[in-house]
């Protein structure tokens, strides 16, 4: 009987010694500095709240810790988009004034894999800037240095809570530097073809509501014939 | 028994391990693609939105019942000639695959109207149509740009409003009816093929 127990004992270690290794584990670090982040070139700054209750509107299956908003709002319960969220939101420039609307599309990546550090979601935007035109970007977004230095901090506090100051890369993809791919639909912005990187700053999480305060960001490279006509 | 222990963290690091290796994180659901084939080359896909259930949001300046209620639309003049739906979309068996944004703009002498389906099992598709509706109150635009499984594909989409003529209590007021036609572009798998 108590080689029973020390094997369930053992086992129930075993697993809890993994999770531990995986959320501290080291070798699964930053990917450090985007290549946007240092580039030369000229880079159209977007931010928007990343908080549910700050936007325009943001919904999802409701059943999940950011709940939709407005309350009322047509929630995605279906099996086929229960999985994904859907926001929009005011899109402003460097220098805080309203540069357009952003519609914000997020799913679940079948592609994740939690052994190597990546918990991943397929998000496209579409960013409509008046005077300028619109774009389209396709990203990847890897979620899981957010998770391991806020999420998982905030659920293990006592008050589910977390705060402090975060900022990291989430785009992962499907750029080979990590970068997202940006396309101009229309104005000056047509046949734009070029990379985009979003980051997140956050500065107070609840593991019940979500995220309490943070900022999105995005940062889009612009070829000079674009920056000449509307860069920050 | 510290063997026995021992044993058992071991089993343990393995039984996690393969548990996270063996068991996908993520599953979408997955509906088969109703396509068929275009009598001058491509695939044809239809979609549709029924109106008004499948609409998520009508985001506009000065609207009086805004949707869904609550809705408070950014009173800054930049935005005063955008208008923004957002819709749940249907395949053509009538079940939801993803969920879709149409926006309308009026920017001095452009008038954009641009769609972004999201299908989140196969990617998102960007179509930028042509302010002009044609005969029949059809619309047609371009396949801008699509991501995973879209990435690959050009060709069209055409937009339509049929209104209801059933005169079922519970049926929705009218359908936007969306047809996409894809063309692939020939990428050679091999050195062979181009031969």
């Amino acid at each position: 009987m108590k080689y029973i127990v020390a094997l369930i004992v053992g086992l129930l270690f075993g697993v809890s010694l993994f999770i531990a290794a995986m959320i501290y584990n080291p070798f699964i670090a930053d990917r450090g500095l985007s290549p946007l982040s240092v580039t030369d070139g000229e880079v159209m700054s977007l931010s928007y709240s990343s908080v549910p209750s700050e936007n325009i509107i943001f919904t999802n299956d409701g059943d999940s810790r950011q709940q939709p908003h407005p309350q009322k709002v047509l929630q995605l319960w279906e099996a086929s988009i229960r999985q994904t969220s859907m926001m929009t939101t005011v899109m402003r420039d460097a220098r805080g004034q309203t540069a357009g609307i952003g519609i914000k599309f997020s799913s679940r990546s079948e592609r994740t894999r939690l052994l190597n550090g990546e918990a991943l979601v397929d998000s496209t935007w579409y960013i409509y800037l008046p005077g300028r035109g619109s774009l389209f970007i396709e990203q990847s977004e890897n979620y899981w240095p957010f998770l391991r230095e806020v999420a998982f901090p905030a659920w293990r506090s006592s008050a589910n809570n977390w705060k402090g100051t975060w900022l990291g890369d989430m785009t992962s993809g499907p750029g080979a530097l990590g970068t997202a791919k940006v396309i101009g639909g229309s104005g000056v912005l047509l046949g734009l073809d070029t990379h985009g990187l979003e980051s997140l700053s956050v500065r107070a999480y609840s593991s019940d509501e979500g995220h309490v305060s943070a900022e999105g960001r995005l940062l889009i490279e612009l070829p000079s014939i674009v920056a000449d006509d509307g860069s920050e | 028994m510290l063997k026995t222990f021992i044993f058992g963290t071991l089993l343990g690091i393995a039984a996690g391990a393969g548990a996270l290796y063996a068991y996908p994180a993520v599953d979408q659901h997955r509906e088969a693609s109703i396509v068929t084939v275009a009598p001058n080359g491509g695939n044809i896909e239809s979609f549709h939105v029924n109106v008004p259930m499948d609409r998520i949001m009508v985001g506009a300046p000065g609207r009086k019942q805004p949707l869904p209620p609550g809705l408070r639309w950014p009173a800054d003049e930049k935005l005063g000639g955008v208008r923004v739906e957002l819709f749940k979309v249907r395949n053509a068996r009538d079940i939801v695959v993803g969920v879709a944004s149409r926006t309308l703009a009026n920017d001095g002498d452009n008038n954009v109207i641009d769609w972004v389906l999201h299908l989140p099992a196969r990617g998102s598709l960007y179509v930028t149509m042509q302010p002009q509706a044609l005969e029949g109150g059809l619309r047609r635009g371009g396949i801008t740009a699509g991501s995973r499984e879209f990435a690959p594909l050009n060709g069209f989409m055409t937009e339509r409003w049929v209104a209801d003529t059933s005169g079922e209590e519970d049926a929705p007021s009218g359908r936007i009816e969306l047809r996409a036609n894809y063309v692939g572009e020939f990428v050679p798998q091999d050195d062979e093929m181009l031969e």
